[in-house]
């Protein structure tokens, strides 16, 4: 396997997309190189730990004038002079 | 995601829905409940400040409101109202960057190649499991600011693909590139964010050397 075909394969094998050729020769790889094995944990910690993450808090403030913003809108589209044909 | 390929039967937003497109104001209220803090989170991630944020955010339950009844209940509500999140986002990012109808695309166009993917330099174990590393302040603040350093193209890819859960075609068709593109883009993503969150996550005493050039 060269390097640019394990780059590729890194990506695939992470998603457990690879090709199951390309996934027995990656697995060949990695349990004769402990560098390789550690890099792919790594990138599977930092998917983990990204996908993990809390929510970020929506301004209160921006809660109320989006609130505002979608009636108006709802209005507007269902009885106000803009109102689009078939919409109610 | 499994919510994106859900049958629309086992879909729990979609009774919603349907009320909303039959004119419920109240059960369109409880979808944006439901979907403002996904939304809003990826429209942060993408653009980075709250107020783009906001803007990304407001534009997706707007056109909500205006094509409720294009819903063809096809694929799941969730993925319907995270792709027009992204979209908006991303026309948020472009609107950003003074280009109101290029893709991220380089100016080339061609297909980046994996030959200037950066190589693995601190390679370690890290010491905690991510389930654990998530509940703490400071390593919230480490994945955003590193998360934010990326350059714009890396981090849509990574933040659409491995973050939101968006397959590598639906990332591509949102981001105008080709599927290999994003692919590259998302290893070249991966790998610096692991460079990064290694250095300092990583146990330096099981750090381990590698004896060739690769990953």
């Amino acid at each position: 396997m060269t390097c640019e075909e394990l780059l590729k394969a890194l990506n695939d094998y992470v998603d457990d997309e690879a090709t199951l050729a390309v996934c027995r020769e990656f697995a060949d790889h990695l349990a004769g190189c402990n560098p390789c094995q550690v890099v792919v944990d790594n990138i599977r910690n930092t998917i983990r730990l990204y996908k993990a993450g809390k929510p970020y808090p929506m301004p209160a403030e921006f809660s109320a004038r989006l609130r505002d913003a979608l009636r108006a809108r709802w209005e507007e589209t269902r009885s106000g002079p803009g109102k689009r044909p078939g919409r109610e | 995601m499994s919510e994106r390929n859900a049958a629309p039967t086992a879909d729990p937003d979609l009774d919603l829905l349907r009320q909303a497109r039959a004119g419920d104001f109240a059960a369109f209220e409880e979808l944006v409940g439901r979907f403002q803090g996904r939304v809003y989170g990826l429209a942060y991630r993408i653009l980075g400040e709250p107020h783009d944020a906001e803007d990304a955010t407001q534009q997706t339950f707007l056109s909500l409101v205006e094509h409720l009844r294009d819903f063809r209940e096809e694929s799941a509500v969730a993925g319907w109202v995270l792709r027009i999140a992204a979209n908006h986002s991303l026309k948020q990012l472009r609107k950003r960057r003074g280009l109101p109808t290029v893709p991220l695309t380089d100016p080339a166009g061609e297909d980046e190649g994996y030959a200037e993917v950066p190589h693995p330099e601190v390679i370690a174990p890290w010491r905690d499991d991510p389930a654990d590393l998530a509940e703490r302040h400071e390593v919230r603040e480490l994945i955003d600011r590193a998360l934010a350093e990326l350059d714009d193209k890396y981090r849509t890819v990574f933040v659409l693909r491995d973050i939101e859960g968006f397959s590598v075609k639906e990332a591509a068709d949102l981001l105008g590139l080709s599927e290999s593109n994003v692919k590259v883009r998302l290893l070249r993503a991966r790998l610096t964010l692991r460079e990064k969150l290694t250095r300092v996550l990583g146990d330096e005493a099981a750090r381990v050397l590698p004896d060739h050039r690769h990953p």
